[in-house]
Parts: C-alpha cells; structure tokens; sequence
C-alpha cells in the first residue's frame, strides 16, 4: 500500500504527455491559426466551430468521439492496425486526448497574437521579394511570440488538468495511462485520502507555477508590444 | 541622367473603394512624380495597387515592359516579385531586428559577400554608419526613414513609392529629411511615385504633379506647367490658390473679373470658344504685390507715364499675421475694414507690411498678366 502510493509514476505520465501534446498542439495550433488567417471563405465558420468545439463539449464527449475513431472498429483505428499499433488504452491515447482538448486554447490564443500584429510589417516584407513563409517565420510569429506563448503556457496547463476524456480513451492503467487527475480520482475511490491529497498539492503547484509564468509573460509581452507600438 | 536606359512605368487602373471609384491612368519615368491631393483621393490606394497590395478591379500596370497587373490576361504579379519598393508613413521598420537585419531582410537569396556588400554600400549611402546594431525605437524619426529607404533601396527595385514620406517627421526635421529625399531620387534609377497632401512638399520633391481629386485625375504634367496654368478651378485649389473671380472674356488679352469689378491684362491667349461664355480667372496669393504710390513730380520719371498695367486701389479689409508673413484681405470698390467680404487675399513679408501700414488706402495693389490665369468652369 504505502509503497503504491509513493509511486512517482503519475507525475512523470502527466509531464511526458503534457509536454508531447503542448508540442503537437502548438504546431497545430499556430498552423491552424496562420492557415486560418489567410484564407477566409464561405465554410470558414464552420472550420472555426469545429476547431473550437473541444472548449465547449464535455470531456467525455470528446473521449467518446476518439474512441469511435481510434478504436478497433473505427476509421484511424483500423487504418493503424494495419500498421500494427493500437492506440487506445495506451499511452499515446493519453496524448491524444490531452492534445485534442488544449488545441483550442492554443488557436484561439494565437490566432489572436497573429491579428494583433501590424499589417504593414506584413507588407513591407512582401515588397522586399521575400517568401510568405519566410514573413511569417521571421516577422509575424516573432512579433506575435508573447501571445503565442501565453497560449502554449495556457495548453500546457490544460493538458495537465486533463481527466474525462483520457479517462474515457486511455482509461486507469498505473505506470502506462494513470496521469495526476486520474490517481487522484481512484485514489478518492479507493479511500486513500492522503494519496488524494499529495497528488492535488501537486496539481495546484504545478498550475499555480504555471500561471504566474503566463502572467509574467503577457505583462513583459504588453510592455514589449508598447515599446514598438511607439516606432 | 541615365544613358540609354529608359524607365517606364505605366498605370491604368480602375478600382471600386467603398466611397467612390479609382479611375487613373498615367505614366511615370526617371522624373520624380509627385501625386498630390486632399485626404481620401485615393493616392495611398494607387501606390498600394502598384506595389501589389491591393489588386484593382480592372486595368493594366507595366513596369519597364513587365506586365505586373493585366485583368483581361489575368495576370497579377504577387508583390515579392514585382521588383516595386514601398515606402510607408510610419516605416514599418521591423521592430524586432537591427537596422542591420532589417535592411538585410529582402537579400536571402543572394551569396553572403554579396549581401554584406550591399549592406555596406548602402549604409554609407543613406549616413547611417554605427547604427548598424541599434533597434528602430532608439533611432530619431530622420534615422528611421533612411533606415526604411535602405532597406527598400538595397533591394534595388524597378520602382519607388513613397506614401507620405515626412508626414511622421517633427516639422523642424523635414527641410533637411527633404533635401536628403531629393539627393537620393538623383542617385536612384527607376520610376519614383511619391504621395502628399501637402502643396509646397509635392513641388519640391517631384518634377511631374499628378493632382488626384476623388479617385479620377484632376490635372497631370510637369509641375510648373500645372502650377502656372491649372486646367480647372479644382486643380487651382488643390494647388493652393486661394483668389477666384468669375470672369467674362473681352479680347484675346483681356478680361472681365465680374466678382472683383476690374478689367485684367492676361498673357494666357484665351479661347477662341470662350467667347462671351462663363470663365473664372484666378491668380494666387504670392503673386500679388503693392506698389509706390505715384510720386507726380518725380525728377526722374519722363513726364506722364500711363498707368502700370493691372493695377488698382485696394482698400484693406482685414489682415492676419503669422510668424514670418502677413496675409491681407482687400477690396477693390471702396468697402474697407468691416466689410463682411472680401475680394483677394495677398500674402507680404512682415516688413513689406509694416511699410505698407503707414501709407494712406487705398493702396496701390498689382495682378501681374503673367501670374492671371484663366479657367473653364
């Protein structure tokens, strides 16, 4: 018993999967949001609403809709057995999971940071002969970083906090799928209230260190983007 | 200035803006043009058009024999490949990279030698040697336009456009910022577009003027020629002359300014097909000036002279002082202070004014018939 509970391994689940997945979900993130922000169209709501509908549904719901995708009889689950893998109940669903429910933090914050910055910066580039891409890596993203960051600080913190759709797609295994949220969980239905306990001191720390960074960021952000809103 | 090289850059665009209609044609050479006009003429929107910013709902734009823009063939050249340089108000000088890097930013494709070479070449050029590693926000307002005139100029474009080049500059900064502008177009080869509102500016800078009045073309050519000669009362206005008169034509010399009640001598033939029609002549505020009363026993004058031409007693309505010049208000039938209008205005020195305040009105006031222009309506 007391050796179960000084097990470290949820802790060292949370932080893999929440590291890979702010990775996957910043790429993807900013890719939408760039994407997003060039192209406007007539479906362009309705790309947002999907984009954005993670936010709003229950975890659960979302758990559910990746199990009917990645399970054995779903479209991406098939298409990776045939490769041999199986996703579900394994650690990359928790990745899954948590990546899909912070991916619209991560868009909404950048597609935001990618408004904010000065069209003409954007167009004076593109007089100089120079390659949207490289625009984009050289100017809009770095003039956009403070926002961009925020959102990444943002998702990582939601990735962390993840439970009922991880639950739903990775289930409870211990040492393979079994975050912070999760142990907490059946650590309460287990009656292991102190195990409880430890684990959401850690959940708090963790977010608390996380947010005050954000704070920190935005504020140097806000004073930064004053200084050149002065050129 | 160049040899056998010829720049040509020829616009003819058509463009539906929210409040009116852009509809210009012109074409533009080694010359500076200059394209002025009130706020909302559609001067920013041409430049943008050129420059591949804004695409125009029909027209043609050929660059040096290149078609940048052809809406019948389809054709719109994307702007990193229109060899076009924009210059804009506030600079846009990328405020997270050096003077360095920014003026480096359009040469990646190009061999590092090269680049530094450019580099160096141009910062001597454009005076800004040991401002290589600053930032945009610790360079002064002059600093940071040679900067974005590097950057733009490095990449050696075709073309330069200019929106409003000393709009952000502080008023005691510009005379010298003018003057460096102007060595530059002299050293630049391509065609060079500027934008102003600003009358003195658009003179100064440009060799041609391109008067732009609601989206169409008010008056275009050589800037003495539309500053002597402005097609319509428009251009006058917009080239700032303040003194208009409705007018009747008498002889192919001479006319009547039924708002001012006085004859003029022109040197502008009038139009045979003005005849008898509704004219308006014009004459701007600088060109008129007050005479020496007649001395009638002067030694040296060789018994009665006639009349100087064009000249009138003037009786002073009122006046308004600014720091360096004085403009007066006047009449030429009589009426004098507390008039509730007033037929010109002329623009003296201060000590002209004060000269002329001692003498007894009416005063003797000048329309010189080589600065009276005469208009269609």
């Amino acid at each position: 018993m007391d050796a179960i509970s000084q097990d470290l391994s949820p802790l060292w689940i949370s932080l893999a999967t929440s590291v890979t997945a702010t990775a996957i979900t910043m790429i993807a993130g900013i890719a939408a949001a760039a994407w997003r922000q060039r192209r406007t169209g007539p479906l362009s709501p309705i790309v947002d609403a999907i984009f954005l509908l993670p936010l709003v549904l229950p975890p659960t719901v979302v758990g559910f809709a990746l199990l009917l995708l990645f399970g054995r009889n779903g479209p991406l689950g098939k298409l990776l057995l045939g490769v041999g893998a199986t996703v579900v109940f394994s650690w990359p669903a928790t990745v899954i999971a948590a990546a899909v429910v912070s991916f619209p933090l991560m868009y909404l914050t950048s597609r935001a940071a990618l408004d904010q910055v000065d069209p003409h910066f954007l167009q004076a580039a593109r007089t100089l002969g120079v390659t949207e891409w490289r625009i984009f890596r050289r100017v809009a993203l770095p003039l956009a970083w403070p926002g961009v960051l925020a959102g990444t600080i943002l998702s990582f913190a939601r990735a962390m906090g993840e439970f009922g759709a991880t639950l739903m797609v990775a289930g409870n295994i211990p040492g393979r799928t079994e975050t912070i949220p999760i142990a907490i969980y059946f650590a309460v239905e287990a009656d292991d209230l102190r195990a409880a306990l430890r684990w959401s001191a850690a959940e708090l720390g963790i977010s608390f260190v996380l947010l005050a960074a954000l704070y920190y960021w935005t504020h140097a952000a806000g004073r930064g983007r004053a200084r050149w809103a002065r050129i | 200035m160049g040899a056998n090289l010829t720049v040509s850059l020829e616009v003819q665009i058509e463009m539906r803006l929210p409040d009116y209609t852009l509809n210009v044609a012109f074409q533009a050479g080694d010359a500076p043009l200059s394209i002025l006009g009130p706020s909302a003429a559609g001067k920013t929107m041409t430049l943008r058009a050129i420059a591949g910013l804004e695409r125009p709902s029909r027209g043609r734009i050929v660059l040096n024999g290149r078609v940048l823009f052809d809406s019948d063939q389809r054709i719109d050249v994307p702007a990193r490949h229109r060899r076009v340089a924009m210059l804009f108000q506030h600079y846009a000088l990328f405020p997270h990279m050096t003077v360095a890097a920014n003026i480096l930013f359009g040469l990646q494709d190009l061999p590092p030698a090269e680049r530094l070479a450019r580099l160096e070449r141009i910062v001597s050029q454009t005076h800004l040697a040991g401002l290589q590693n600053r930032y945009p926000r610790e360079l002064s307002g002059g600093e940071q336009q040679r900067v974005a005139l590097a950057r733009a100029l490095v990449t050696e474009p075709e073309a330069l456009l200019l929106d409003e080049p000393l709009a952000a500059l502080d008023t005691h900064l510009r005379a010298q910022i003018e003057y460096e502008l102007l060595q530059t177009f002299q050293a630049y080869r391509g065609a060079t577009l500027l934008v102003t509102h600003n009358i003195a500016e658009a003179y100064r800078l440009g060799e041609n003027l391109l008067v732009l009045s609601k989206g169409r073309i008010a008056a275009f050519g050589p800037k003495k020629e539309v500053f002597t000669r402005p097609a319509s009362l428009e251009v006058a206005r917009l080239t700032g002359c303040k003194n208009f008169s409705r007018a009747r034509a008498i002889g192919p010399h001479e006319i009547e300014a039924l708002d001012w009640g006085c004859r003029l001598r022109t040197v502008q033939e009038l139009p045979a097909t003005a005849a008898g029609g509704e004219l308006r002549v014009g004459i701007r505020a600088h060109h008129i000036s007050f005479v020496e009363p007649e001395v009638p026993d002067s030694p040296t004058s060789g018994g009665a002279s006639p009349p100087p031409e064009n000249t009138f007693p003037a009786w002073l309505v009122r006046s308004s002082e600014a720091p360096f010049g004085v403009t007066i208000y006047f009449r030429l039938d009589g009426a004098g202070e507390g008039s509730p209008e007033y037929h010109l205005q002329a623009e003296v020195s201060q000590n002209d004014w004060r000269r002329l305040r001692e003498r007894p009105q009416p005063w003797q006031v000048s329309l010189p018939a080589d600065s009276v222009f005469v208009m269609g309506e």
